[in-house]
């Protein structure tokens, strides 16, 4: 805890990171060697990189499937997510709603509650309740899409609310007075202005979707697979393709890193749920 | 300002889907765990049982131990990423070059997907390929196996957890850290306080309503890990890292025991939501009512 010499501080820190990105870089590692390389003595460093892995994924019809599956619950649910809670919001904090201290915070439970235990009510409510004629919820991107709002939507609504009740009211009731209606006073007063935060969630339901794996597991079987469960049938099935699966599990990984780069800042508050600002 | 029906009718779709969604399920769930339904069993009909279900469950062998293995796993996990996160903030207060650059190094298995980690860790850890093992055979002789060793593969569990999440655990009490205030620190400086009593006697009680939240948080997450330890170990070797989630996954789909899987899961949530709520009112709402008491005094 006491450094005392900035150079050991510094070596340290050198050595935690190398920690904290060694596990990806064998990742990265394993995706780029071809199969009879891996069980030679285990090498750290990369004499040629071989791309196959990659191209095999990127080619095969099953793992194209689960990525554009993955792109649309995840841009679905993340604009569905944010435009109610957009509005839950507006609703929470611009009008006398009776309750709605414990409405917002019955919202929140939703969140805390373990998706394992509502594995099986889903799985049944999706195969055989939740169905119109013959269209079934089960294994349809639109029920993912519906699902993953039971996470997400509390999430958004908790951190959206400080931005929102952060927009002075004054200003609401300025354009009101001018003659703005509710709808004009929400598009050009209120939108504008929560538009940051807006974003932030917006890319944050974004993320918990791409990575949600467990209930995309339980709730599709073919069609609406996600990319997160593709991951995890090449280990089941094929324990012999490792450098496929680390290819999937680099391409699974990707478009969160670039979220991070952008959003680095306002992560901790997402994940800690808003508990700690930072 | 406005009529309440318009607001009503912008809260109404989010109340819909979390209705549908949230109070439906767990309704259903709690309709299914006090009757006897195997769609694959002799008997494929739901038959009322009223709460056989329970009473079997709390001579289960199987679902106890996956309720230890949960809990012992919470604690360790938690503890480890406490104490560490803790020091690491505590380094991340004073300056030194590139101290952003490592923070932003630090924060980035937050968001690898939990899947992710789970085939990060098992391709670091598998006998054969994994670079773990093999030098801790090389330097040590030592022959790490976590498909066939249970101790080995519940530290290897723990261990991912801590990678993963200690740096939640470092952002959090480092913003508690920073925005203490200054002068209590420097009046025991001057009075002749060590390091060790400084951390006991003031940092520690000033910064604990900080420390129970990410606890709160912490332990809320890892009661229900599934995905990482999924793509692990898949509960094995044997039962060793089953915890409570992939034991009620088992139980349901497997087995196809919906009754019964109904009865465990509504214990589980059940627990879960006790443990935390006595962990927030217990620990984090006195504080904070004793802290707001001290400040308005």
């Amino acid at each position: 805890m006491q450094t005392r010499s900035p150079l050991i501080g510094m070596i340290f820190w050198i050595v935690l990171s190398f920690v904290t990105l060694f596990p990806i870089y064998w990742l990265f590692v394993i995706s780029v060697k071809p199969a009879v390389d891996l069980f030679s003595s285990p090498s750290v460093f990369l004499d040629t990189i071989y791309w196959n892995n990659y191209a095999k994924v990127l080619t095969d019809e099953t793992l194209r499937r689960y990525m554009f599956n993955s792109v649309v619950i995840s841009s679905g649910n993340a604009i569905l997510v944010t435009v109610l809670a957009f509005f839950a919001c507006y609703a929470l904090s611009r009008y006398n709603i009776a309750g709605k201290e414990n409405i917002f915070f019955w919202t929140i439970t939703n969140r805390m509650a373990p998706a394992a235990v509502f594995l099986l009510p889903f799985f049944l409510l999706f195969t055989q309740v939740f169905a119109f004629g013959d269209f079934k919820l089960y294994d349809t991107r639109i029920g993912l899409i519906l699902l993953y709002c039971t996470f997400n939507l509390p999430f958004a609504i908790w951190t959206l609310r400080p931005t929102i009740d952060g927009i002075p009211k004054e200003l609401d009731e300025a354009a009101t007075v001018d003659g703005a209606s509710t709808w004009q006073v929400i598009r050009e007063v209120v939108f504008p202005l929560a538009r940051p935060g807006l974003a932030v969630t917006l890319i944050l339901t974004w993320v918990f979707a791409w990575n949600e794996f467990l209930l995309a597991a339980t709730l599709t079987s073919f069609n609406a697979r996600t990319l997160t469960t593709g991951l995890s049938e090449y280990v089941t099935t094929t324990g012999t393709e490792w450098g496929t699966m680390a290819a999937i599990a680099i391409i699974t990984l990707i478009p969160a890193l670039i979220v991070f780069s952008v959003v680095q800042r306002h992560i901790i508050a997402g994940l800690t749920f808003g508990a700690v600002k930072e | 300002m406005g009529s309440n029906r318009t607001g009503w009718l912008m809260l109404a779709p989010t109340l819909l889907i979390l209705g549908v969604f949230g109070i439906v399920p767990f309704f259903y769930v709690l309709y299914l765990s006090f009757h006897q339904w195997n769609p694959f069993a002799a008997n494929p009909n739901m038959i009322f049982i009223g709460a056989n279900n329970f009473r079997r469950l709390v001579f289960d062998g199987e679902f106890l131990t996956s309720l230890w293995f949960t809990l012992k796993f919470a604690f360790f996990a938690v503890v480890s990423e406490i104490i560490i996160g803790y020091m690491l903030a505590q380094m991340l207060t004073r300056d030194f070059y590139g101290k952003g650059f490592f923070r932003t190094i630090h924060t980035l298995p937050l968001i690898v997907a939990p899947i992710v980690v789970g085939s990060v860790w098992r391709l670091m850890t598998t006998p054969s390929i994994g670079i773990i093992p093999y030098y801790l055979n090389k330097w040590f002789g030592y022959q790490l196996n976590i498909g066939s060793d249970a101790t080995a593969a519940f530290i290897i569990t723990v261990i991912m957890d801590i990678w993963h999440w200690t740096p939640l655990v470092t952002l959090t009490l480092l913003a508690a850290i920073v925005s203490l205030p200054k002068d209590p620190f420097e009046q025991a400086q001057i009075d002749g306080a060590n390091r060790w009593q400084i951390f006991w006697h003031i940092t520690l009680p000033m910064i604990r309503p900080a420390i129970l939240a990410t606890v709160f948080i912490r332990l809320m997450d890892a009661l229900r890990t599934v995905d990482e330890v999924w793509m692990l170990t898949g509960g094995g070797p044997g039962a060793a890292t089953r915890f409570v989630g992939l034991h009620i996954w088992k139980i349901v789909f497997p087995k196809t025991d919906y009754g019964y899987g109904s009865a465990i899961s509504i214990i589980v949530l059940y627990l879960t939501l006790v443990m935390c709520w006595l962990l927030y009112v217990g620990l984090v709402a006195p504080r904070v009512r004793r802290s707001k008491v001290n400040a308005d005094a």
